[in-house]
């Protein structure tokens, strides 16, 4: 038999491979359509560039045309503006601040006792079997509706707020937490075992470290949803606060104080989001 | 004497299993998983438990180490009964279970730190082990930068860093390809010549069995139960090769025959 050049040898494969490889407008197609696949960093930088410049774009395009009243939906100019001369009066800090800090003492007092209580839930079946049905009942229920409960009970200020963001995460945090506990390994546990680990020392010496990955995730998916009860606490009783200030906004039919307050709610959210994937990358460097 | 002479120095214990029960379930439901299981492993002994998946024969180690509750009978190591896990039986599991948030040298010294023992102490026990199964260089890696076969090594480490008294071991090599499966298998007869300790092994491979046993128990499945013990004798150091020799083939003869009888039984 004689081999023609191009016969399909294992060598003429390797060829054409390579072949492909040097066009890149085809294999550059291939890549970005294949599932999973990686994505380079610059790419991935321009493309979030563009969607932000699409979005912000329409903006304008709706409120020069005219498509939009101005009085409903602010130039984006002008929402800068007042973001700037807010800034510099400093009342915009006043209110972040206040926000913050009401986001921050709900999310450390509720992550407090959901972290610990949530890991023993996990691991223990007894204390699973005694809280089980209460939280998930608990878990179905709408804060909102106890807002006015709180109101009643702790009056308006700080710690009603503080209360309506504890309500609003608490269980749900509880709920994750123990499920990533219950998801261990069962053979990691009883490796420790063989090892010396006391009965008692396993949610500490295992079950925590084992969890740590996830319940920092937990941590960090909560921390969004604080944000939001936050802004139902402040709409409905406050004096201060970006939900406050929005709510005042309205009925000054101050638009562009309402998109401010958004926007600034979700810088900060993307900023505490940022702070806890560092923190999950400096603590848990093992799960990257 | 230092802890490392302690933790090297040859220090091991019989096995005593008598008339093990295994059951799970109750009433008409309830599973017998072992039968009446007999046999003592005597100290320094190399003994290989070899069955069908199923058998029983995870469980009868589980029950062993401790992990699980026996429903009747009597298991004793070093005479002491076995009434809960504890650092004098050290067991290597099929599944990887070096823990993730360690590195390879913390996972090592994770038995001496309980116990109590100082710093300086566990790094001898570390850097010896370590060295011992191969892996000095990667004391500084987390277990998800090893690959499964470096992954089972240091899980060896880490049970004899324990210094255990017996090492009882779940098909470790089970989820790695043969190649590395025969390197494990000629490291862990190396390391098991320099520490002398008892070793419990359960396989479902006989050439491994036979290649590592001095003792080769052979276990019929539902409910299990000890069909014959055959004793190797093969020379050792081992290699690869005797795999080729009539006596280690009439001996895998004789186990196949044994295994197979019982599938015929169970049709």
């Amino acid at each position: 038999m004689t081999l023609a050049p191009n016969a399909t040898s294992p060598i003429s494969h390797i060829v054409t491979t390579s072949v492909e490889k040097n066009q890149p407008g085809r294999s550059a197609w291939k890549a970005i359509t294949t599932p999973f696949q990686a994505v380079s960093r610059p790419l991935s930088i321009t493309l979030s560039v563009l969607v932000w410049g699409a979005v912000i774009g329409g903006w304008f395009a709706l409120t020069y045309s005219g498509a939009v009243k101005e009085m409903f939906l602010p130039r984006p100019e002008s929402v800068l503006f007042t973001t700037i001369s807010m800034a510099l009066d400093g009342s915009l800090w006043e209110h972040v601040l206040a926000s913050v800090q009401v986001v921050l003492i709900g999310f450390v007092i509720s992550s407090v006792v959901a972290v610990p209580l949530g890991l023993t839930m996990g691991t223990y079946r007894i204390v699973q079997a005694a809280l089980d049905p209460l939280v998930n009942f608990i878990r179905y229920l709408p804060v909102t509706s106890f807002v006015p409960l709180f109101i009643l009970w702790i009056g308006i200020g700080i710690e009603q707020r503080v209360a309506v963001i504890i309500f609003g995460i608490f269980f749900q945090q509880l709920v994750m937490i123990a499920d990533s506990a219950r998801g261990v390994q069962r053979d990691l546990v009883n490796a420790a075992y063989t090892l010396g680990t006391k009965r008692g020392d396993t949610v500490f010496h295992i079950v925590f470290p084992a969890t740590l990955p996830n319940v920092l995730d937990v941590l960090r998916v909560t921390m969004g949803w604080a944000w939001t009860y936050l802004v139902v606490a402040e709409l409905v009783a406050a004096r201060s606060g970006l939900g406050y200030i929005s709510l005042k906004a309205m009925r000054g039919f101050q638009v562009d104080v309402i998109f401010m307050a958004i926007a600034m709610i979700g810088i900060l959210g993307l900023c505490t989001d940022q702070l806890f994937r560092g923190i999950r990358r400096l603590v848990a460097p093992w799960a990257n | 004497m230092d802890a490392l002479t302690l933790a090297t120095k040859p220090k091991s214990s019989d096995i005593a299993i008598d008339n093990v029960v295994l059951r799970y379930g109750k009433g008409d439901n309830a599973v017998l998983a072992l039968d009446g299981i007999s046999f003592h492993v005597v100290p320094n002994e190399f003994c290989v438990i070899v069955g069908p998946s199923g058998c029983g024969k995870s469980s009868l180690l589980y029950l062993i180490a401790g992990l699980e509750e026996r429903t009747g009978g009597m298991i004793s190591v070093g005479g002491k009964p076995v009434t809960e896990p504890g650092p004098d039986r050290g067991m290597v599991f099929q599944a990887y279970t070096l823990f993730p948030w360690l590195t390879v040298a913390q996972n090592v010294e994770y038995g001496p730190k309980r116990k109590g023992m100082s710093a300086a102490e566990r790094r001898a026990i570390v850097e010896h082990f370590l060295h011992e199964v191969g892996l000095a260089k990667f004391a500084n890696h987390y277990p998800s930068q090893l690959s499964g076969g470096m992954k089972q090594r240091v899980a060896i480490a880490r049970a004899l860093a324990n210094d255990p008294q017996v090492l009882l071991m779940d098909e470790p090599f089970g989820a790695l390809d043969s190649q590395t499966r025969h390197s494990m298998q000629k490291l862990l007869l190396r390391i098991w010549d320099h520490s002398k300790k008892t070793v419990l092994f359960v396989t479902h491979d006989i050439d491994e069995a036979i290649l590592l046993a001095d003792r080769v128990l052979v276990m019929s499945g539902r409910p299990g139960q000890i069909k014959k013990e055959i004793r190797v004798g093969l020379r050792r150091p081992r290699s690869m090769d005797l795999v080729m020799e009539p006596s280690f083939i009439a001996m895998k003869r004789e186990i196949l025959e044994l295994l197979k009888n019982d599938e015929d039984e169970e049709h």
